[in-house]
């Protein structure tokens, strides 16, 4: 399980290097979209534990030794909200950048510079 | 050029910043405190198979209805920004097989999410889940159909009703003095079952209704762009 937590690292540095280089503001989006698939692979791959099952407690598992049988079921539940929650943010970011394209037909953030110091 | 360096020093910085994280760690060969607790009270205490859907639901139920009332925000928001506007676009008609093929899959989609979020605390699943797949039956029928109206009035009805029974189930919780949003204030039944692990099943399907109808509020929004 190394492996996804240094792919899930990998990509919240991807995700992290678009949004600071690219100009575009969709590419900019898909760059928080990118680093926010990254956390969810590293917080998933914390709660894993070696040769256990999936937290959920039918036939398969025997459920007086089921605590010694399935991997951590509060990383799942934490990455359950990330996820719903990323996907509403993603869609009002989305709908922020049609606004400001409607009102300066210009999708570069260089044409935006009213809060730039 | 000056921006690009400082950019690949803060990427420098973040990754030395991380390196121990990945290479000090050491995966665990049990369960935490916490977590064994989670796993023993899923099953004598709330009759629940699945551990994941009584930690969202029961023990960490505050966090789920603060989530609900995140993703209503945002659907508020999308609302308020693309407003709707009555200029006609025209759009290509769908294919006929898109057409047909919509008219006789989204009764079936429908039926899945319906199927996904009564079962969430038997099987891998839940009011989210459920709620995003009824969204794409939608999706298909907004694709298939150009000229698609969905009733507002009945979307709201639905996302209305769902959230507000939602904080009633809680508070009835507070009434009995077991605590908000505890799920035994119906029988457990017998575990395994649907009917089982009290206010669950109910609350995940309230859940998934409110996603579903503001999902689907979502892309008849979006559309109008």
């Amino acid at each position: 399980m190394i492996v996804a937590l240094i792919l899930g690292f990998a990509l919240l540095l991807i995700g992290i290097y678009g949004m600071l280089s690219q100009k575009n503001l969709i590419k900019i989006v898909i760059g928080f979209s990118i680093a926010d698939t990254g956390t969810h692979i590293i917080i998933v791959s914390i709660g894993y534990l070696r040769n256990r099952t999936a937290p959920i407690l039918n036939s398969a598992v025997d459920i007086s030794k089921a605590v010694q049988q399935v991997v951590d079921p509060i990383p799942s539940a934490l990455v359950l909200t990330a996820i719903v929650i990323g996907l509403a943010v993603t869609a009002l970011m989305l709908s922020f950048v049609v606004e400001l394209y409607k009102k300066r037909q210009s999708l570069s953030i260089d044409d935006y510079q009213e809060l730039k110091w | 050029m000056i921006k690009k360096i400082l950019i690949i020093f803060a990427m420098l910085g973040l990754f030395i910043v991380f390196l121990p994280l990945i290479t000090n760690f050491e995966f665990s060969q049990n369960l935490s405190e916490l977590a064994s607790k989670y796993v023993r009270g899923s099953v004598d205490e709330l009759n629940s198979q699945n551990v994941v859907t009584s930690v969202i639901v029961t023990y960490r139920g505050l966090d789920t209805l603060g989530e609900v009332t995140v993703l209503f925000l945002a659907t508020a928001g999308i609302g308020f920004l693309l407003k709707k506007k009555n200029k006609k676009s025209k759009k290509r008609v769908a294919s006929e097989i898109l057409q047909t093929a919509s008219s006789f899959l989204v009764a079936l989609i429908v039926l899945l999410g319906v199927y996904i979020f009564t079962h969430g605390h038997l099987t891998p699943g839940g009011g989210f889940q459920g709620g995003v797949i009824i969204a794409t039956a939608f999706l298909l029928l907004l694709l298939s159909d150009v000229n698609m109206k969905f009733n507002h009035t009945i979307l709201q009805v639905v996302e209305s009703f769902s959230g507000a029974f939602y904080v009633v189930i809680g508070i009835i919780g507070l009434v009995l003095t077991v605590g908000f949003l505890n799920s035994k204030i119906i029988p457990l039944g017998e575990y395994g079952t649907l009917f089982s692990a009290g206010t669950i099943p109910i609350i995940y399907s309230l859940i998934g209704l409110k996603v579903g109808s503001e999902l689907t509020n979502i892309l008849d929004t979006m559309r109008g762009e």
